[in-house]
């Protein structure tokens, strides 16, 4: 990545429906998966003189949101009207927000692997979802079908700086986002259902002989339908671009100066963009679609034809005024968010940035059974060495969350206990958490069902590993020569001998001991 | 008995002087009679009409308790919901569209027992000021056949004016219920923004528009006025406030009073005999008691203006959902979806519904917003300031309310600008959000109707009403009917 | 400041509205005498005017986010022009 001959500059445009049960504007429910309209009203259909009210849980979702992502939420907000057709806007206008977001200037700490970065948000508004056209190219001709029942459900839309500099870190954003917004119960975020979707807006900042820097033109990649998908599309279209840029002008681009097509350098900013005139308007764009089949993005010609949306105040609903005492209930509401949850999982605990991460990622109620069960078993390192593997991998393969799983924290203390007690090694430890779960039985009991009679006799364990020493003798040579992973054929002589039952660390050391002696 | 006022014909049905049945059948037989000149309603479903009056006798005779309006027949401007019965809007786009819901104020006046008698014409989506712009017909003034009953309430108007109907539903954006009652001779009041809820009024300029009573007495127009007004949770902006008894009160003269009289109501294009008749009622008031005093508007010759940027624009977007896809009107040939769009709402909509369209899109075009729409809100709120400060020194502002008396048909047909000038007393009332009531105050050498209007505070309709009814009590205008 | 026959055709489409030739030419004839009038608005003074949108002071209106029965299918689609089974038909909205 840092080898690129270009720089990458990625805003995200992130929609999430929020958890409500109901439509932001009627009392519609929202769930998932409702025969086809099913779940519309007069409201809305947007049949005449039907009037929206605001969902008062959708704006306090909202709250939480923004706040939860360091905005600024402002004392005035009010709905505007966003006007354009479109079959499954049935108003034909969107009620959202436009020069008054009800919040502004926030930020998200993401920790993608190149190191801890800070992605800056412009803002965060509240909007109504549109239906769904459902495309049908098999008549002849075409028609579509339209489905109103995600009509107005409640849309948060979180809008990014350009502050992504790689595909990894917008992956890593989404990510982020998706572990905060799910945590605060504001959105379950399931890319698959579209209560998470994602548009990137992207280009690449290609460095020239005088220092400076020339910009692509700006592409809005839709489209992105999974975490995946939105890395891998932004490292084409980043791609995509550069080679655009190489096919047109050729390796000898400098000699010609300025290229004529990127005369313009292109302000790379969010979508919105103050005009001269004070009055915001939407710079035009062209848009690409991801192609997750085939890898690819499509780039779509830039539209001759400059959207005009003629913003207005709604006049059917009215503004909203948030004052201190709202926003402090709000604060307070939150919780401790995941960066903070990783810097005191790191402090208290000792735990690395990484392993701190992983946990904090599985969400609150893993934190919780993770901090309780260091408090169980006396060691905050072995409790997240088994939570982060074999627990993981367990609620991993029978799709469950830390709430449904079987152990208690007691239980696993226990064993955690009892392993380090007899020395069981790793892999009979297992063996043992297998047959817990199995039975349901306690360390104890199991170990005890499984046989493992743990040799911990230091002259039985003697007598076994000089034999093996004996047996060996290449090893114990190699080993003398200084190869120290010599020792670990003998070792594995000794393990089948006891059939994996000495005792870890006792075996570690009388090893060590008769191979200086041997 | 269709000739007696509302609170009449109640006491008819108390006393059991009459039925609700035969109430309704008077009035279905003056329909017959009256509609091939008039052309008032656009819907009246005879059958309906005896059925709900029978159930409220059936009621009464069963001694359960009745609403305030039981067995009283009231015509509805069909821009109002009633529920799976047509809504056209006098409009070919909802020609065949029936809502599934009533709106609120037709669920009030069935609560109140009233006898829903039929939908009444108005120019297409309430826009206009003489009734022709219906796609279906053209209402003509009972007072004048040749003549508008003015608009866009005007079917209403004319309905209450011929005794066809005793009480009627009208809405007012830009004086659409004020006009009409002025040049129809009968009382009409547009109550404060949010005092009466618009669920289910198929909106034209969101900001401006509300539902009132048409009636041939001030106390009419009180007693549907009470049953309409007051807190519904599905429009946002109608507020949580009881609701006087107006009925109780309007008897009461207002004491002392202060009468508010602006220089910018008598302004060039005011009819000589409107104004004379206007004169002379503020010489009624005096001789009641009442203190005449000047007051300012200065904004007020920008009103015109600064409501066909506002109500056009808010037209503009409140009319896009008619497109074709999920209701209404569609073409019946088309090349693509946007060639569908464009079909139906170009054979849907009438001239003048086009042009608010075209006017509306444009103020709000991106370069021309500020110039236009954000001007126009800005001018706005200094002409409500206007009436703000008017109001910190009387009680009512009294004037015309409209320059002239019914006009011909077709005479400003071609001329929209002219048209909307007829709107320039009664807009400013809108604008500000405030009520207003026009109420007969003579009639021309030629035997037409003249209205003066009363304007008030937000919220102050009681005190309107009880205004109004002092000089009502006091004149006999609202006694004469048209002859037809 | 003028509307152009273009500007018309522009207006037009923004608005979603056929209109034919006769009607355009009126309507750039009737618009512009309309501007005309509405331009008087530029004379007002309304340096640091708050715009009006809504004649009420009213904020913080909600309902509680509690389900409401939602239409029956039949009758969510009554009015369809184009009813294809539960969906609401349209002509292909890809172009
Ligand atoms: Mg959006
Ligand atoms: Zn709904």
């Amino acid at each position: 990545m840092a080898d690129l001959p270009y720089r990458i500059v990625i805003g995200l445009e992130v929609h999430v429906q929020l958890l409500t049960r109901t439509k932001l504007f009627c009392g519609c429910r929202t769930d998932f998966g409702q025969p086809p309209n099913s779940a519309t009203c007069p409201v809305c259909i947007g049949m005449p003189g039907v009037l929206p009210v605001m969902n008062r849980r959708a704006f306090d979702l909202a709250l939480k949101a923004a706040t939860a992502l360091n905005c600024e939420l402002v004392s005035f907000t009010k709905w505007d009207r966003k006007n354009y057709y479109y079959p499954d806007l049935p108003k034909n206008y969107q009620i959202s927000q436009y020069d008054l977001p009800f919040s502004k200037d926030g930020w998200l700490d993401i920790q993608p692997a190149g190191g801890p970065r800070r992605i800056g948000i412009i803002r965060v508004h509240l909007e109504e979802d549109a239906g769904k056209s459902l495309h049908d190219e098999s008549g002849g001709g075409g028609s579509s079908r339209v489905d109103l029942n995600r009509t107005g459900t409640p849309l948060l839309e979180i809008v990014s700086q350009p502050d992504m500099a790689a595909p990894e870190e917008a992956r890593a954003y989404v990510e982020e986002l998706r572990l905060l917004l799910r945590e605060l119960e504001i959105s379950d975020c399931e890319m698959q259902e579209g209560s998470l979707r994602c548009d990137a807006n992207v280009n690449i900042h290609i460095p020239q002989s005088d220092g400076s820097f020339l910009a692509t033109p700006l592409i809005e990649v839709k489209n992105l339908n999974s975490i995946r998908g939105i890395e891998r599309a932004l490292k084409y279209e980043a791609d995509r671009q550069y080679d655009e840029f190489q096919k047109k002008f050729g390796k000898d681009w400098r000699a010609q100066g300025q290229p004529k097509a990127f005369e313009r350098l292109h302000r790379v900013v969010d979508k919105i963009e103050e005009a001269k005139d004070g009055r915001w308007k939407e710079v035009a764009k062209a848009t690409a679609g991801w192609d997750d089949a085939r890898g690819v993005t499509n780039v779509q010609r830039r539209k001759e034809e400059a959207a005009d949306y003629r913003y207005f105040p709604e006049p059917d609903l009215v503004p909203v005024l948030v004052d201190d005492d709202w926003r402090a209930q709000v604060r307070e509401g939150l919780g401790e968010l995941p960066a903070a949850q990783r810097g005191r999982l790191q402090a208290q605990y000792g735990l690395a940035p990484y392993d701190a991460g992983v946990l904090a990622a599985q969400g609150r109620a893993f934190v919780a059974y993770f901090e309780a069960l260091a408090k169980d078993c006396d060691d905050a390192n072995e409790a997240k060495n088994w939570l982060t593997n074999d627990v993981l991998q367990t609620l991993h393969e029978r799709k469950l969350g830390i709430r449904e799983f079987a152990l208690t924290t007691a239980a696993l203390a226990e064993l955690i206990r009892e392993v380090k007690a007899t020395g069981l090694n790793k892999q009979r430890a297992r063996e043992v958490y297998a047959e817990m779960l199995a039975s349901g039985t306690t360390a104890k009991q199991a170990v005890g069902k499984l046989g493992i009679q743990v040799v911990a006799d230091e002259g039985q364990l003697l007598a076994i590993i000089r034999k093996a020493i004996e047996a060996n003798p290449k090893a114990v040579a190699d080993f003398k020569k200084g190869k120290v992973k010599a020792a670990d054929a003998i070792k594995g002589a000794v393990m089948r001998e006891t059939k994996g039952q000495a005792k870890a660390e006792l075996l570690q050391q009388l090893l060590m001991q008769e191979l200086q002696k041997a | 008995m269709i000739h007696l006022t509302a609170h009449e014909q109640l006491a008819a049905l108390r006393t059991g002087a009459t039925t609700a049945e035969a109430l309704a059948q008077q009035h279905l037989d003056a329909i017959r009679r009256l509609e091939p000149k008039l052309q008032a309603f656009l819907h009246v479903d005879e059958t309906t009409v005896l059925e709900q009056a029978r159930s409220v006798d059936a009621k009464r005779q069963r001694g359960e308790p009745l609403g305030a309006l039981a067995g009283l027949p009231v015509a509805i401007k069909d821009v109002l919901c009633t529920a799976g019965r047509p809504t056209t809007c006098g409009s070919k786009m909802l020609q065949h569209f029936k809502p599934p819901y009533d709106a609120h104020v037709v669920e009030r006046l069935r609560q109140a027992d009233a006898v829903l008698l039929g939908k009444t014409n108005l120019d297409e989506f309430a826009m206009g000021s003489s009734t022709e712009n219906s796609a279906y017909q053209v209402t003509r003034n009972p007072w004048d056949l040749e003549r508008i009953p003015g608009g866009s309430s005007g079917g209403s108007a004319a309905a209450v004016a011929a005794c066809e109907a005793p009480l009627a539903l009208g809405t007012d954006t830009g004086g659409s219920i004020r006009q009409p009652a002025a040049l129809c001779g009968v009382v009409g009041l547009k109550p404060t923004y949010g005092r009466v809820s618009r669920f289910g009024l198929v909106a034209y300029g969101s900001s401006l528009d509300q539902i009132g009573p048409f009636a041939r007495t001030v106390a009419d127009a009180a007693l549907l006025l009470e049953v309409i007004a007051g807190h519904d949770r599905r429009d946002t902006t109608c507020v949580e406030r009881p609701v006087p008894a107006y009925t109780q009160t309007v008897e009461q003269p207002v004491a002392p009073l202060t009468v508010g009289v602006a220089q910018e109501h008598f302004a060039a294009g005011l009819d000589a005999e409107v104004e004379q008749s206007v004169r002379e009622a503020l010489k009624v008031y005096q001789q009641l008691g009442a203190t005449i005093k000047d007051v300012s508007l200065p904004h007020s010759q920008y009103a015109v203006a600064t409501y066909y940027l506002v109500a056009t624009a808010e037209a503009s977007s409140n009319l896009a959902r008619y497109d074709g896809v999920h209701y209404g009107h569609r073409a019946a040939k088309f090349d693509n979806l946007i060639d569908m769009y464009c079909k139906s709402r170009g054979e849907g909509f009438g001239a003048e519904v086009k042009r608010r369209i075209m006017l509306g899109t444009y103020a709000l075009s991106s370069g021309y917003y500020d110039a236009y729409y954000l001007k126009a809100l800005k001018v706005r709120r200094l002409i409500k300031d206007d009436f703000d400060r008017a109001f910190a020194g009387c009680d009512v502002v009294l004037g015309p309310t409209s320059p002239t008396p019914a006009f011909k048909i077709g005479e400003k047909a071609d001329d929209p600008l002219t048209m909307y000038l007829s709107d320039i007393y009664t807009i400013g009332g809108n604008l500000a959000g405030i009520t207003g009531i026009s109420i007969p105050c003579g009639f021309t050498r030629s035997g037409l109707p003249i209205g003066m209007q009363l304007q008030a505070p937000p919220f102050e309709e009681e005190k309107l009403l009880r205004v109004a009814r002092m000089y009502e009590r006091a004149t006999d205008w609202h006694t004469r009917r048209p002859l037809p | 400041m003028s509307l152009t026959a273009d500007d018309v055709q522009w207006v037009a489409h923004l608005a979603r509205l056929e209109l034919s030739a006769a009607e355009r030419a009126a309507l750039a004839r009737q618009l512009n005498g309309i501007l005309d009038y509405v331009r008087q608005l530029e004379a007002v003074p309304t340096e640091g005017i708050e715009p009006l949108a809504h004649p009420l002071p009213l904020h913080n209106v909600f309902r509680e986010d509690e389900p409401s029965p939602s239409l029956p299918v039949s009758q969510a689609l009554a009015n369809a022009p184009d009813r294809q089974g539960d969906f609401y038909g349209v002509p292909a909205v890809l172009d």
